[in-house]
């Protein structure tokens, strides 16, 4: 049983959740991986790198260059017949295109997967992550997206496999990239962090997120994130947002600061090893899932922080 | 233009949702429901859409038990045109949900299909693109921004970095990200309006579609909870116990 797993990359490699991906496949049996894109040959070599891949195909042509859905699953529908089950990691691009590979083998897909039990049963998390639904599929193959806070990356080096070559197809004439705004920024991204410094609505403004809460990230080389109200009130972008509604997260350590909790919030840090909170309101609901509280004005906490780091 | 919206009745967002003791799935009885948040976005697109003049004729579809009509009846409210509810007991599954959508969109000569990006009761993510791909049409999903012109939707999705923005060659599916827009309540006037709009009820059989799910869910259980953990009293003792007890920080 051998399975394929479609891989993300940046400029610097394959993306850490992709690597979660490997890692939810291992339990499966064989693993292969799939680099589709534009001057892709590099990252192919650095594909071949990742421990417990044995075989790395790679589609090289311009169609793949932004991952637009049309191209990548008629790809990946030309490369299943060989394998039992096909994986993504559940980012934006595997989101996006797992669903449409699924749908055009007859097979229903299992998206965000938390656990694997047996080739054909696995675990997912279900009303925000409030229920864990163990289910079994019948489809022959299965087309599957994995929750990467909840598999521990395989090592980026250490696998020696082979690469092999696959056709690209021409470009769908259907769909047209046309721009990229992406947030620009030196710290860690925040699905692949050690360390989390969120802001909640207590950051009262987007400027007090730049003046205090950025210094303590930097001294921790953290991701900054922020709840869904610091968002809604305009302090920072929607790519910032942790939660149900943006990103799923698990680092070692989680710092909230002036966030008080929502469900919403919690469904997409709860999982995070340690997790502090510093908040005025002692009987916030983020010191419920807290290891280490704090109460008080993060006014006053935050430049504390940062002298003391 | 005709557009075609799907909506899902689901447990209501602010509901705390409770497994059931015999694990077979959560608490619905007595709950309140509500139409998926998503969906209700996608309605509103679709509506502004009308308003501007590019939509011509907005269909809302639920598919599901009877009681599925109260969320066609609220997308009615908003301001769609007419619904379809296709009634079954089945638990549906977006592959199902996506080859009754098929049959609808060819019945109904559907251009666009706007949908919500997941539904929050079972938080699959996959319909618009399984709804796309059995149609061969382009897809937008994650959408935060929609203009259509010349035949072609130029959409703004919300992906892992920021934004990205492709064009679609209609006909086109497209997936509502919350960022879309703020749906507007229906108005009392509107409410009394939309009772008098028609609602047809048909079966997946009379599509033609086989709605068996391929999923057994074997149990639904409560996730590990946490616990509490201490509070201290500074920010030296905080920085103390990361460093020597957690030892997440150096």
């Amino acid at each position: 049983m051998t399975s394929l797993v479609l891989l993300d990359y940046d400029a610097t490699g394959i993306k850490q959740p992709s690597r979660s991906a490997v890692a939810a496949a291992a339990k499966l049996g064989e693993v292969h991986g799939l680099i589709a894109g534009e001057n892709v040959a590099a990252t192919g070599e650095a594909a071949a790198k990742i421990a417990g891949v044995t075989k790395v195909l790679v589609a090289d042509g311009p169609a793949y260059a932004h991952a637009l859905a049309e191209p990548l699953a008629a790809l990946i529908v030309s490369l299943a017949g060989d394998y039992s089950h096909v994986l993504a990691a559940a980012t934006a691009v595997g989101k996006n295109v797992m669903p449409r590979v699924a749908a055009l083998l007859d097979s229903q897909p299992i998206s965000d997967i938390s656990d694997v039990i047996d080739a054909d049963t696995f675990v997912r998390p279900i009303y925000a992550g409030n229920a864990l639904a163990t289910v079994k599929s019948s489809d022959a193959k299965k087309f599957i997206t994995v929750r990467a806070a909840s598999f521990d990356a395989v090592p980026a080096e250490g696998g020696s496999a082979s690469i092999e070559s696959v056709t690209a197809a021409p470009a769908d004439e259907k769909s047209k990239y046309i721009s990229s705004e992406l947030s620009k920024s030196e710290r860690p991204e925040l699905t692949a962090a050690k360390i989390i410094v969120s802001g909640g609505r207590g950051m009262q403004n987007g400027e007090n997120f730049t003046k205090l809460l950025d210094p303590v990230a930097d001294k921790l080389g953290a991701a900054v994130g922020a709840s869904r109200a610091a968002v809604d009130a305009g302090y920072v972008p929607n790519d910032y947002q942790v939660g149900q509604t943006g990103k799923i997260v698990a680092p070692e350590l989680y710092i909230a600061i002036g966030i008080s909790g929502a469900i919403q919030h919690l469904a997409g840090m709860k999982d995070s090893k340690v997790i502090v909170a510093i908040n005025k309101d002692e009987d916030a609901p983020i010191f419920q899932v807290a290891d280490y509280g704090l109460v008080g004005d993060l006014f006053a906490i935050l430049p504390e922080l940062d002298k003391a780091l | 233009m005709k557009l075609l919206v799907p909506v899902k009745r689901v447990v209501d967002y602010n509901v705390k949702v409770r497994v059931k003791s015999d694990g077979s799935g959560v608490e619905t009885n007595g709950v309140k429901m509500s139409m998926n948040p998503f969906d209700e976005i996608a309605v509103e697109e679709a509506i502004r859409l009308k308003e501007k003049g590019i939509a011509t004729e907005i269909i809302a579809l639920s598919a599901g038990v009877a009681a599925c009509q109260e969320t066609i009846r609220t997308a009615l409210a908003m301001g769609a045109d007419r619904g379809i509810l296709v009634e079954t007991d089945v638990g549906l599954e977006p592959l199902a949900v996506a080859k009754i959508l098929k049959a609808v969109v060819e019945k109904e000569s559907i251009d666009l299909v706007i949908l919500g990006k997941q539904a929050i009761d079972d938080d699959m993510n996959a319909t618009g693109q399984m709804l796309a791909a059995l149609l061969g049409w382009p897809q937008a999903t994650f959408a935060s921004a929609i203009t259509i012109a010349d035949g072609t939707a130029t959409v703004t999705r919300e992906v892992d970095g920021g934004l990205e923005t492709i064009a679609l060659k209609l006909p086109a599916i497209i997936t509502a990200d919350l960022r879309l827009n703020e749906p507007r309540y229906a108005s009392l006037p509107n409410i009394m309006k939309a009772r008098k709009k028609t609602i047809d009820t048909i079966k997946p059989a009379d599509l033609g579609v086989d709605p068996a799910p391929r999923l057994t869910t074997i149990k639904v259980s409560e996730p590990p909870t946490r616990k509490a953990g201490i509070k201290v009293a500074d920010v030296a003792a905080l920085i103390d116990k990361l460093r020597n007890e957690a030892k997440v920080i150096s």
